[in-house]
């Protein structure tokens, strides 16, 4: 009955489908295989990165969940957990950009309060094709309403992340979805079935032929067929979700639920067969219970159907009364569709027959696990800038291109159409190295950053995942956080190619030694492979998450200068090479290595000094220098005062002036101090070893660089506010 | 005095409503249900911010019926204050107690940020502590707020003096560029004719610490709280 | 049986979703599109009624609900 087609449909191999029959000890019908298809998925098995991802540094005093569990859950000390997550929704995004998007919002935010948690924060890591491209301006106003919708609806804050543009995802946009929620320590629930005979409960909206093989879809590439695919997206309802989520959380807070677990992308496979293995139980379900919003379904459709804004949850018989009436104040249904059972075996009836009965131990935890062949690509190698391009000969016209480019102008185009302030915690709004949330009735706040160069990672993979960990760390430290935990997406071509997995191998060893040297743990994240489009894969795009504290809100820093007069400082090294960086990319025209190195030890011990700098309140402000390099991070400076301060700074001898002002080597950073810090700043500074140049001071209203007196830019900052502010609107204004 | 809070299916902005009332002015305040039909003895209602049912069919445009509203409607016909901030405006454009209605932001797109607002009247129950052409930054957060009403009704308006808040510049000219989602007289905040129903677009609980950036929005709570005492 | 509820903006009230529609029509090259107005469109299942209570209760149902009156126009018919 299962033939070859019928297991390339479910893009199962021959020899995992002989796996299966082994395990289950007959021939799977093909409710049994959908089952399968979807839980050995990529998507949900992690069959291909699983023994990479071993290597992530995952434990630490503050951990109090890593991964394995809908999110990761972080002590913040006192009475409160940090619970966080990050997640892709890559595919869907492409085949329909709004509800993907949305979808997305939704998948995560789910994830978040199942845990116990109210999610405070969203953010998200966006990546698109070039603008001058109708499709990557349809894919990125459709990503951009469809995250807006969902997040504003709910009544979550979006409050920062990053958006950048390269060729490689033309056609192939990355969208990750971060969220973080605040739990009570003591509050945490759990994907559990508990003990046999505890009823499951379907709460949330009715099921219908959704996305049926969205997390199948999710592991395999584009092709042409993509109308054809269309159907699998779900369309999210952020109503119905916000409902689910207060009701939950009632439910939670008076202490009526045993387990619980999200639907997410495989539905009622995903939750049922979970639970139950986390639990050692088996459970039983009749799909003639579950509430559906189509006639005729199937039992392979019910169990396979990705109808957003439902949940499954597990109580005890005596509570099921109370859990239904929270669920009916909030004008949703809570139906008991099955019990937790002796035994170990995923068992569903529908119309009075046995449909599939399969161990829940196969289906979760016995997927086969690949060692797949990696191969260093050799043509990287010779994509290494051998001779430094001409110098330019206007410095100021370079700098205004420079300032135009999408991935550095002005993101407000965006931001303004996110709520990035209710719930009233938003302390930073978006545009600052991290985004910042008080915590209310305390001094503390939390901040968050995401943070990958994919440029960097394909010259340079290893140091690409180190990078993304330590930039993302800096981020916290210019606003004067102290990071706790990690979270991670992984974006990558397609695994069964040695090129692309020896990329991820490299990106993940990267990040695993950046973590240990920062004493951080990875409490979760997601993989995403098969981003590829028509054969051609994405750059490898590690998106990291982190999640840090500041002790005394007060003392938080932000990018901005603040005073006339006030001193400028570069912390760290001037750097030496362009490679890799915006600049040789997008102004000299040549994608060219080698991508930044970055000193661990030198990094971390920069990092302490700013945090202890801002802790002993020496500073004014402090910008990480990333994208476009030291030029515009300078006037980002300027941009963040308040009355468009200008800076006056001199540039060293060497190296060359478009070096100097544009590389993004590591470890670097532009603060301002007020003269009479000068002196503890720079004695801290010694006895912390830290390299540093005095640059020049916050003067005038314009942005001043010279070299040996000579002026090499000099532009009033109104002006280059105005390029940078513009840039991005200017590619959506409406035609008329 | 008591205030309460109205949660509709779908409101995002009541604890923060409540957070200011209750921790930042130590207010006595309540949650009220929707589906209730007391108000329990409050002497102001604060409709709150949010996407009540998910505004689906237009923006406040269900949350009108709620068992709770029609109470609303009595006590406010009773002369009690009632205060609508954005999505909680539209509930009272929909229930008819304000005149006019509510279009897609002129740039079609939903508009978080702050705005400079000038205080046209100054002698409302919720702008008491203010004085006219006085310019309040407060932020916005809304898809549709775009104001019209038919001319009949605007010049009614107007000769009512019922404008009590306009988009405004920094120095508070009402000027085209200020007028963000495209409303009729750049019209901001509007009061009903007997003066105690207030409908604002902006979040003055957005602004009412000096953490979260500004704190212009203390006027509109602190003119509350001296005209109920 | 069904009813068609089709609600749109009155005449006199500017439809920014409609004019860039129009704008993007016309960027498209269709230069003879010369007005577009948008709307909702509501199909409803209801009981079988005879027309004179459908003449009441329809448009009831559009003026409290479907439509805001201040802003909006309904028209409807009788699919099936």
């Amino acid at each position: 009955m299962i033939d070859k087609k019928t297991l390339e449909e479910h893009n199962l191999t021959p020899e995992e489908y002989q796996r299966i029959v082994e395990l289950i000890g007959r021939e799977p019908n093909l409710t049994e295989l959908g089952i399968f298809s979807l839980m050995w998925s990529e998507h949900c098995s992690y069959k291909s990165s699983k023994i990479h991802l071993k290597k992530l540094p995952t434990t630490g005093p503050q951990v109090i969940q890593g991964p394995g569990e809908n999110a990761g859950v972080i002590d913040l000390g006192e009475d409160l957990a940090a619970v966080f997550k990050i997640e892709s929704h890559n595919h869907p995004s492409f085949i329909e950009p709004y509800q993907g998007a949305a979808t997305g919002v939704g998948g995560i935010l789910r994830d978040i309060f199942t845990m116990g948690a109210r999610p405070i924060a969203l953010l998200d890591s966006l990546r698109f094709g070039p603008l001058d491209q109708t499709a990557n301006r349809v894919i990125m106003e459709g990503v951009v309403s469809g995250i807006s919708g969902y997040g504003n609806s709910i009544g979550v804050p979006t409050v920062g992340g990053e958006v950048y543009f390269h060729p490689c995802y033309s056609l192939n946009p990355l969208v990750n979805v971060f969220c973080l929620g605040l739990a009570p320590k003591d509050k945490i629930f759990y994907a559990r079935a508990g003990r046999p005979g505890n009823p499951v409960l379907y709460v949330g909206a009715k099921t219908g032929r959704d996305g049926i093989h969205g997390a199948t879809m999710a592991s395999a590439e584009f092709d042409e067929n993509l109308e054809k695919k269309r159907p699998n997206v779900q369309v999210g309802d952020p109503f119905k979700e916000k409902l689910l989520l207060e009701a939950c959380l009632e439910a939670m807070a008076q202490g009526l639920i045993i387990g619980i677990q999200d639907m997410g992308a495989a539905g009622l496979t995903c939750s049922t067969t979970e639970m139950a293995a986390k639990s050692g139980t088996g459970i039983e379900i009749n799909l003639d219970l579950v509430p559906q919003r189509e006639e005729g379904m199937t039992p392979y459709e019910i169990m396979l159907s990705e109808s957003q804004e439902r949940m499954l949850l597990v109580t005890t018989e005596e509570k099921v009364g109370q859990v239904q009436a929270i669920f009916a104040k909030w004008d949703l249904d809570a139906v008991v569709i099955g019990r937790v059972i002796e035994g170990k075996n995923l068992k569903v009836w529908f119309k009075g027959e046995l449909v599939v009965d399969v161990p829940v131990e196969a289906v979760v935890n016995l997927c086969p696990v690949y060692h797949r062949p990696w191969k260093e690509p050799t043509e990287r190698g010779q994509q290494i800038l051998k001779e430094l391009p001409s110098h330019p000969s206007d410095f100021n016209r370079v700098f205004r291109q420079l300032l135009a480019s999408p991935t550095i102008a002005d993101k407000e185009w965006v931001f303004r159409q996110y709520d990035h302030m209710v719930q009233i915690n938003t302390v930073f709004l978006p545009g600052a190295d991290a985004a910042v949330l008080r915590i209310k009735g305390t001094p503390q706040a939390l901040a968050v950053t995401l943070d990958g160069n994919s440029a960097y990672c394909y010259f340079n993979p290893r140091e690409g995942g180190k990078i993304a960990v330590a930039e993302a760390c800096r981020n916290l430290a210019c606003v004067g956080a102290r990071p706790l935990g990690v979270t991670n997406c992984l974006n990558f071509g397609n695994p069964e190619k040695p090129e692309i997995m020896w990329e991820f191998k490299e990106v993940v060893e990267g990040m695993a030694e950046a973590c240990r040297n920062f004493n951080l743990p990875i409490t979760g994240g997601n993989v995403s492979f098969y981003n590829e489009t028509e054969g051609n894969p994405i750059y490898p795009t590690p998106v990291v998450g982190v999640v840090g504290l500041i002790d005394d809100l007060k003392k938080a820093l932000r990018p901005g200068f603040q005073n006339q007069g006030d001193l400028i400082y570069l912390l760290g090294p001037w750097g030496e090479s362009l490679g890799a960086s915006l600049y040789l990319r997008e102004i000299v025209g040549q994608e060219k290595g080698p991508a930044p190195r970055v000193d661990l030890h030198l990094e971390k011990k920069i990092q302490e000094f700013c945090l202890e700098a801002i802790h002993q309140e020496l500073l004014h402000s402090a910008h990480d220098i990333s994208e476009g390099g030291l030029a515009v991070c300078l006037a980002e400076c300027c941009f963040h005062s308040e009355s468009f301060l200008g800076a006056r700074i001199a540039l060293p001898p060497e190296p060359r002036p478009d070096i100097a002002l544009f590389n993004e080597d590591q470890s670097r950073l532009i603060v301002s101090l007020s003269p009479e810090k000068e002196k503890t700043f720079l004695q801290l500074a010694e006895t912390k070893e830290i390299p540093l140049t005095h640059l020049g001071e916050v003067t005038g209203q314009a942005i001043t660089i010279t070299q040996a007196g000579q002026i090499i830019i000099d532009l009033s900052v109104a002006e280059a506010y105005q390029i940078w502010k513009t840039s991005l609107p200017n590619f959506f204004k409406i035609k008329s | 005095m008591k205030f309460g809070v109205v949660i509709f299916p779908g409101s995002n902005c009541d604890y923060d409503t409540y957070w200011v009332l209750k921790e930042v002015f130590h207010q006595e305040t309540l949650f009220l249900w929707h589906k209730d039909h007391d108000l329990r003895g409050i002497d102001c209602v604060v409709l709150p911010g949010g996407f009540s049912y998910g505004d689906y069919l237009r923006s406040g445009a269900i949350a009108r019926f709620s068992p709770l509203m029609q109470e609303v409607r009595e006590f406010a016909a009773r002369g009690g204050l009632v205060l609508g901030i954005c999505n909680g405006f539209q509930v009272l454009l929909e229930l008819g107690l304000l005149p006019g209605a509510m279009l897609r932001n002129k740039n079609l797109k939903f508009l978080c940020q702050f705005v400079h607002l000038k205080i046209n009247n100054a002698e409302t129950p919720f702008t008491n502590q203010g004085r006219p052409g006085q310019v309040l930054r407060i932020p916005i957060a809304h898809y549709d707020g775009n104001f019209y009403a038919p001319p009949e009704t605007m010049e009614e308006i107007k000769k009512n003096n019922q404008i009590v808040l306009q988009y405004s510049t920094s120095t508070g000219e009402t000027t085209e560029e200020a007028n963000v989602n495209g409303s009729l007289e750049n019209i901001a905040g509007l009061i009903n004719q007997q003066g105690n129903v207030l409908g604002m677009m902006p979040h003055p609980e957005r602004a009412s610490e000096a953490v979260l950036g500004s704190q212009d929005g203390r006027l509109i709570f602190q003119s509350i709280i001296s005209w109920l005492s | 049986m069904k009813i068609r509820v089709l609600v749109s903006f009155k005449e006199s009230v500017l439809d920014p979703q409609g004019q860039t529609v129009k704008n993007a029509l016309h960027s498209l090259g269709y230069d003879f599109v010369k007005d577009v107005r948008q709307g909702k469109v509501f199909e409803l299942e209801i009981d079988d009624l005879p027309r004179e209570q459908l003449e009441v209760k329809i448009p009831e149902i559009a003026d409290k609900v479907l439509a805001n009156p201040i802003i909006e126009k309904f028209e409807w018919e009788i699919l099936e």
